[in-house]
């Protein structure tokens, strides 16, 4: 029991600093936001450096129920990054209107802890328990500006159709359960090997599929996703594209690979049908939005889509390339929503339409040239840094035997491009719009820089670096 | 043979029942609907040798479902006096829901008395000496004490996210000051006052 512990010491202390914020906020009220924020970017901290595999080995804990290895660690260091920048970019967004309260980091926290269980999850319990406590700490998040209507309507609608989707997983769960004997990852998959897929267990990997897909907003179950971005704050948007997208990534990827290992013929098929359609969809809709938050909700559902290319590969290559283009792809969202949050006109209200970008680059050249620098790579041209992954995905598709699939994501993010590069051509040919209010944060202004220092081509001489640790993530699945 | 009878009967009346909460168009006989949906829902669970489970089930839906009730009632705006009088009107639809139950009830007895399904066993075995109760507790607090103390979180989670939605600062109310309270002595509130005979009472 105390290994098991041992193992979970991020969790824990995620768990311990939430209750302690908890107990700042229940105290001191609203006047100590900014600080509690800056606490839990702290706690995050030391989550990161406590995550086992990093302070010593890693291993398995409560006879299967957490797994704590190499790939657990990786997607944990990434989701704290997010959740932490998520946190940092909120303060100012949050003070401005003078809604800031100390129950956003405890909320945040929380669903840290959550996506924690689900990258670790060796059950198909902890997955449901994880993601139940991410799910929920979302719906109040998407809500939290209860006195604004789109968000009480995000927040709502957030969590009706998340409900629906803990049913169909709940459902698939039981049928696994079902016809497998047990919820543990590797029973089932020794189960499933022993004597082929029967239809009821066919039934029950479609289900668990569909729930982790509704959760990375893949293309069938994608609905939510615009409005539920366009309506949340927007640091809670930034939040949502980032870190949950990560954690439901790299759970789909251990259900996929630990549990219905021997099903993998069956499931590929899912897999590549939703990477299609994510792709396609994610980049056609995206073409008649106009509003910059609803933009990025289509863009990340095209980038989940490019990602599940990677998935379907099913391969140890096909898994490093997904977590190193989760991790590209964290920077990428967070630094366009970055520059979202300076979007204010001049009185001080945000402003979300892409028409509000025209002429940014003689009103605000430094915030243009950012924002374009992530339109690029989000759209994976070559010298940024978000076209690697990209190459990383196909290349590990071809290599699983699935040119064809290689090829026609070549072909959508052809499509893709197009919006993208709209968007730069509205900042950069157009007639000034009104001019945004100056911004006053330095912090996000860093964080930008550094997010935008990651995309250019500098960010190629982390390569060695990220690739080593995503093929060693990727190594402990198989 | 009676188990087989009795999960048929069992299975077939909770999807019945889940597709009439969701079809009938009266809240109430929502409601009502449900009710049979967990009581089948239980008896599936006797079925299945988890007697504690079963009892659960009935004993917390029960309550819940009185709750939901109450929010049905009070959030759907139905007419309190128009339902009463509508008391006979559904007298027939309630009756016959109670002889439903009464005669799964019947059933249920019968077939635990013969024993639980094989499946059950096949997919969980249980140790036949231990009782269930203590089953569950065993396995609660050791092998799935994670997954508890997550569950826990959820409904911490849950907790803080009704007071952040609701929670609001209102002006012009009258809350308790209790430091207020404690601090006041006998002396702030109280006199002692040496009446002279004869004068009248200065308040």
């Amino acid at each position: 029991m105390g290994e098991s512990l041992f193992f979970t010491l991020p969790e824990i202390v995620l768990t311990l600093g939430s209750l302690f914020l908890l107990m700042l906020a229940a105290f001191m009220g609203d006047r100590v936001s900014r600080l509690a924020t800056w606490l839990a970017v702290g706690f995050f901290v030391i989550a990161a450096l406590v995550t086992p595999e990093i302070i010593g080995r890693g291993g398995v804990g409560f006879d299967g129920l957490y797994i704590a290895d190499s790939f657990a660690a990786f997607s944990k260091i990434l989701i704290y990054i997010a959740a932490a920048a998520a946190l940092v970019a909120a303060t100012s967004w949050f003070a401005r209107d003078g809604t800031f309260r100390t129950e956003y980091p405890v909320l945040i926290l929380l669903s840290a802890v959550g996506m924690g269980m689900m990258v670790s999850a060796g059950d198909l319990l902890t997955l449901y328990v994880g993601l139940e406590l991410l799910s929920l700490s979302s719906y109040v998040l998407a809500s939290f500006q209860r006195r604004d209507v789109r968000s009480a309507e995000a927040g709502l609608k957030y969590f009706v159709l998340g409900a629906l989707a803990s049913g169909i997983l709940l459902y698939g769960i039981s049928l696994l359960y079902g016809f497998t004997g047990s919820t543990l990852f590797g029973q089932i998959n020794l189960a499933l090997g022993r004597d082929g897929v029967s239809t009821g267990e066919l039934f029950g990997i479609v289900f668990v599929l569909a729930g982790i897909a509704f959760k990375v907003s893949a293309v069938p179950f994608h609905m939510w996703t615009p409005d539920v971005y366009e309506g949340a704050p927007t640091p809670v948007t930034a939040y949502f594209a980032s870190a949950p997208k990560v954690a439901a990534m790299c759970l789909m990827a251990r259900v996929a690979i630990e549990g219905m290992g021997p099903a993998t013929f069956e499931w590929r098929q899912i897999v590549i049908f939703s990477a299609l359609a994510s792709t396609i969809l994610g980049g056609v809709a995206a073409i008649n939005q106009r509003n910059i938050k609803r933009l990025l909700a289509y863009s990340s559902i095209n980038n989940v889509g490019f990602a599940l290319i990677g998935l379907a590969a099913a391969t140890r290559e096909g898994i490093a390339s997904v977590l190193f283009y989760m991790a590209v792809y964290v920077v990428m969202t967070i630094g366009s929503f970055l520059c979202v949050l300076r979007m204010r006109d001049e009185t001080g209200r945000p402003v979300e339409t892409i028409a509000s970008l025209s002429g940014l680059s003689r009103t605000r050249p430094g915030l243009a040239a950012a924002l374009a620098m992530f339109m690029f790579s989000l759209a994976g041209i070559p010298p940024l840094f978000g076209f690697w992954p990209k190459f990383l995905v196909f290349n590990a598709a071809v290599e699983a035997d699935l040119t064809w699939l290689a090829a026609v994501g070549i072909a959508t993010s052809v499509i893709g491009a197009y919006y993208y590069l709209k968007i730069i051509k509205t900042m950069y040919f157009d007639e000034p719009a009104p001019a945004f209010e100056p911004s006053r944060d330095r912090i996000e202004g860093v964080l930008i820089v550094l997010a935008a220092l990651f995309i250019s081509p500098l960010g190629y001489f982390s390569i060695p670096y990220i690739d080593a640790a995503a093929q060693n993530a990727a190594g402990a699945l198989f | 043979m009676i188990q087989a009878a009795a999960f048929y009967l069992f299975a077939t009346i909770v999807i019945a029942s889940g597709v009439m909460t969701i079809a009938s168009r009266n809240p109430v006989h929502s409601v009502l609907w449900l009710i049979l949906a967990f009581f089948n829902a239980a008896g599936l669970m006797l079925l299945l040798g988890a007697e504690f489970i079963a009892m659960l089930l009935v004993i917390v839906y029960v309550g819940a479902v009185a709750v939901l009730f109450l929010f049905v009632v009070m959030m759907l705006d139905v007419d309190f006096a128009e339902m009463r009088a509508g008391f006979a009107k559904y007298l027939p639809f309630g009756t016959l829901l109670a002889i439903v139950l009464l005669a799964e009830i019947v059933f249920a007895i019968a077939a635990w008395n013969a024993g639980s399904i094989a499946t059950g066993v096949r997919a969980a075995p249980t140790n036949a000496a231990v009782p269930n109760i203590e089953a569950l507790g065993t396995v609660l607090y050791t092998r799935y004490l994670y997954i508890f103390e997550g569950a826990g979180l959820v409904l911490l989670v849950a907790m803080i996210g009704a007071i952040v939605l609701t929670q609001r600062t209102r002006s012009g109310v009258r809350p308790q000051n209790v430091s207020a309270q404690v601090r006041r002595r006998p002396e702030d509130a109280t006199r002692n006052v040496n009446q002279p005979v004869g004068q009248g009472v200065e308040l």
